[in-house]
């Protein structure tokens, strides 16, 4: 976490009082919560009011799709792109199964990227009948950015609602909820250098997902619970630094990671780059090793110190092909074989370094385990 | 240096312990855990059954208490066709496999082993019931619990590279060391039974997979007796589920005595017709020392031990028992020790009152 982030946090952790309350302490710790809305606001382009706290990526992403398809019934249609995180694809097959809805996952090009001209085709074969849209802004696995403002246009063309998922790309990537044109946009804490178990939907005023959970009308009535006060100041603190430093720490670690590609291809002739050659996250690096079993790479670099992820989902922890590389058109075995490289504001040469010095031995030693 | 070991962690007590010993004793280890099911059961109901969510977890939360790396390795396929089509086609054939043991000959210190040596570890370690030094296995103190015939039929070469770090221990330690080392799995109930047979029926679990064909039961005289709706659903010296109408002249319970796959016949007589002297085996795995005193052979699981000579024959092993042995099924292995130590093993073809006696 960063310092102002656990700063902030640990300073709240010693008041007690209850947001919603109306006593002193209460009154003293919704100061902390309102001053830590318009703080995020202030950030990220949005107003004070359309800030909904939650506890986190998954939860925003479930209230705005879920709680969208709800309110806009007896429309059907939720379009996703075919490379969101689970936290927004799950609840849509969710609604897909139980609750009437016609999911359709928007194609992506090999380099993960949905283009506009799929979008508005979806929407045009029967723009009536769609309850929401979300594309996230950019991707947790291969980092590839999305042309965003245009999406959320051909959305808006029709009058329909856009979530975008953005846990990525805060502090990572300009963000201005009010200039992407999106209607909704998740957030969370743990990508921003804040605590974990926090984050937050940006809502656009007007707009009012039937509620997923119900209770006391917390948060403009669409998110019941107790406020998390220290961890909403933890989250503030965080989201204001890293957006305050967003141009500066995307320059350190473009130029970092443009290095770590480069040295990663001189290393090991054959490998592959995944996602966009430039629309991609400024910490991202994300590879194909043909032969390698993503697993027993990964496992061989941390032994020797290096972190890494597969960035595959898991069932009983058991790792399937990555949906996002398959919606790319990679095979099952290359999506195996893939491993993500994250770069951050503790990220330097040096580590660069100990990856170029320990990946060919790991991936020749890889290559020869075979894919099992 | 101590060596970097693999060690398999199912969740249990036993490769907690196993793995918490071998971190101890100075070894680099890395703890994994083997899912063999493709479609996981998300909890264990009792003593039944491995593999489920819950023990992956269970085994995670081992190796974070012992401080070692964990990770998953996806063996779903190999098991499906090494051991579980396997079974299915043993039983098909009119034997009568061990699960188990071709876990261990084919999983455990075949796939994985190979993939961990590519991998550059020295070693597999497992929580079995079974010693093991400098190469040579031999039989747990405790009795209740060795495991050294599931493992008898490994090569000299699969045990040069195993470690089983339980082997002078009893259950009852184990369970006390897990304890002691604030492993939560120490209270966990063993597993019993055949790991992939979750619900614990192996005749349904067989008809599911081969069907159900009505057959005749027939006595020692061909006379047919009853009839049953798969013989894949028998074992030699099997007694109970036979549905026999007529009783036996002699009133003397009746045994399955073989299985005719072909026919679909099953015969059955009594108890005293299962008895057999020699065991006719495959060609013999001698992976133990050149030791011929004090003689003995184990033919099943948590069976008898049979004093005996052997000899080797055209094509495989003949083994003379001291005395007569019952229910000696086809299929299973014959792991013969000197003393506690196993020498070797061979599977078994057929079995027969033989002239030595």
């Amino acid at each position: 976490m960063l310092p102002e982030a656990i700063e902030a946090m640990t300073e709240q952790l010693r008041r007690v009082g209850n947001p919603s309350s109306l006593h002193a302490a209460g009154r003293q710790t919704r100061r902390v919560v309102e001053e830590s809305r318009e703080s995020i606001a202030d950030a990220l382009g949005a107003r004070p009011s359309e800030v909904v706290f939650t506890s986190g990526g998954t939860e925003a992403d479930n209230l705005a799709i879920k709680g969208l398809y709800w309110a806009r019934r007896p429309r059907r249609r939720v379009l996703l792109s075919a490379i969101e995180h689970h936290a927004a694809l799950d609840p849509a097959h969710w609604l897909a199964e139980s609750q009437g809805a016609e999911v359709e996952l928007l194609e992506v090009d090999e380099h993960g990227m949905v283009h506009p001209d799929t979008l508005r085709a979806a929407v045009e074969r029967d723009p009536d009948d769609v309850a929401v849209i979300s594309v996230m802004w950019a991707n947790n696995e291969v980092g590839t950015v999305q042309p965003l403002h245009v999406l959320a246009a051909v959305a808006h063309d029709h009058g329909i609602p856009f979530h975008t998922d953005a846990v990525q790309a805060v502090g990572q990537l300009p963000v201005s909820f009010a200039a992407s044109g999106a209607d909704a946009l998740t957030l969370t804490g743990h990508k921003v250098g804040g605590p974990m178990g926090a984050g937050a939907l940006l809502l656009a005023r007007g707009l009012t997902p039937v509620p997923v959970q119900h209770g006391g009308g917390q948060e403009r009535d669409v998110r019941s619970g107790t406020l998390d006060a220290p961890a909403i100041a933890g989250l503030a603190a965080a989201v204001r630094t890293a957006v305050a430093h967003q141009e500066e720490t995307s320059r350190h670690l473009t130029a970092l990671r443009d290095e770590l590609i480069e040295r990663v291809r001189q290393a090991v002739p054959g490998v592959v780059l995944n996602g966009h050659p430039t629309e991609r996250l400024p910490g991202n690096a994300h590879f194909s090793f043909p032969g390698c079993e993503g697993d027993a790479l990964l496992m061989l670099l941390d032994a020797k110190g290096v972190e890494c992820s597969t960035g595959s989902a898991c069932s009983a922890g058991v790792a399937q092909p990555s949906h996002v590389l398959l919606a790319m058109g990679a095979a099952a075995a290359a999506a195996r074989g893939s491993l993500r490289f994250s770069l951050g504001h503790t990220s330097t040469r040096e580590d660069i370094d100990r990856l170029i010095e320990v990946l060919p031995a790991a991936v020749e030693r890889a290559r020869r385990a075979g894919l099992s | 240096m101590g060596l970097r070991v693999l060690a398999a962690m199912s969740g249990g007590v036993d490769s907690a312990v196993a793995a918490a010993r071998i971190a101890e004793a100075g070894h680099d280890v890395t703890g994994v855990h083997l899912a063999l099911s493709a479609n996981p059961q998300s909890h264990r109901t009792g003593a039944r059954g491995c593999c489920t969510i819950e023990d992956s977890r269970d085994a995670r939360r081992a190796a974070d208490v012992i401080g070692i790396p964990f990770y998953i390795w996806d063996m779903a396929e190999r098991f499906q066709r090494d051991v579980i089509e396997d079974f299915v086609a043993e039983y098909a054939a009119g034997r009568t496999p061990n699960p188990c043991l071709r876990c261990n000959e084919k999983i455990k210190f075949a796939a994985v082993l190979d993939r961990a040596l590519a991998l550059g570890f020295d070693a597999v370690a497992t929580g079995h019931h079974a010693r093991l030094a400098d190469g040579v296995l031999s039989r747990s103190p405790d009795q209740g619990k060795d495991q050294s015939y599931v493992l008898g039929v490994l090569t000299r070469e699969q045990l040069a590279h195993a470690i089983f770090p339980l082997g002078d221990s009893t259950k009852a330690e184990v369970r006390a060391e897990a304890a002691r080392r604030g492993l939560t799995v120490a209270d966990k109930p063993d597993s019993h039974d055949i790991c992939f047979i979750a619900d614990g029926d192996t005749r349904g679990f067989l008809a599911d997979r081969l069907g159900s064909a009505e057959g005749p039961i027939v006595d020692e005289e061909g006379a047919v007796v009853g009839s049953h709706q798969g013989a894949h659903g028998f074992t030699v010296g099997q007694r109970k589920g036979l549905r026999i109408d007529r009783p036996a002249p002699d009133g003397r319970p009746r045994y399955v005595l073989s299985i005719e796959p072909v026919s679909n016949t099953v015969k059955v007589g009594p108890r005293s017709a299962l008895e057999v002297t020699t065991i006719h085996c495959g060609p013999p795995v001698w992976n133990g020392p050149d030791r011929r005193d004090d003689l003995t052979v184990q033919l099943r699981a948590h069976g008898e031990v049979y004093g005996c000579r052997f000899a080797e024959v055209a094509g495989g092993l003949r083994i003379d028992l001291d005395r007569p042995a019952t229910g000696v099924a086809a299929g299973q292995a014959a792991v013969l020790y000197s003393g506690d130590t196993v020498i070797g093993s061979a599977t078994i073809r057929s079995a027969s009152r033989g002239e030595a006696g």
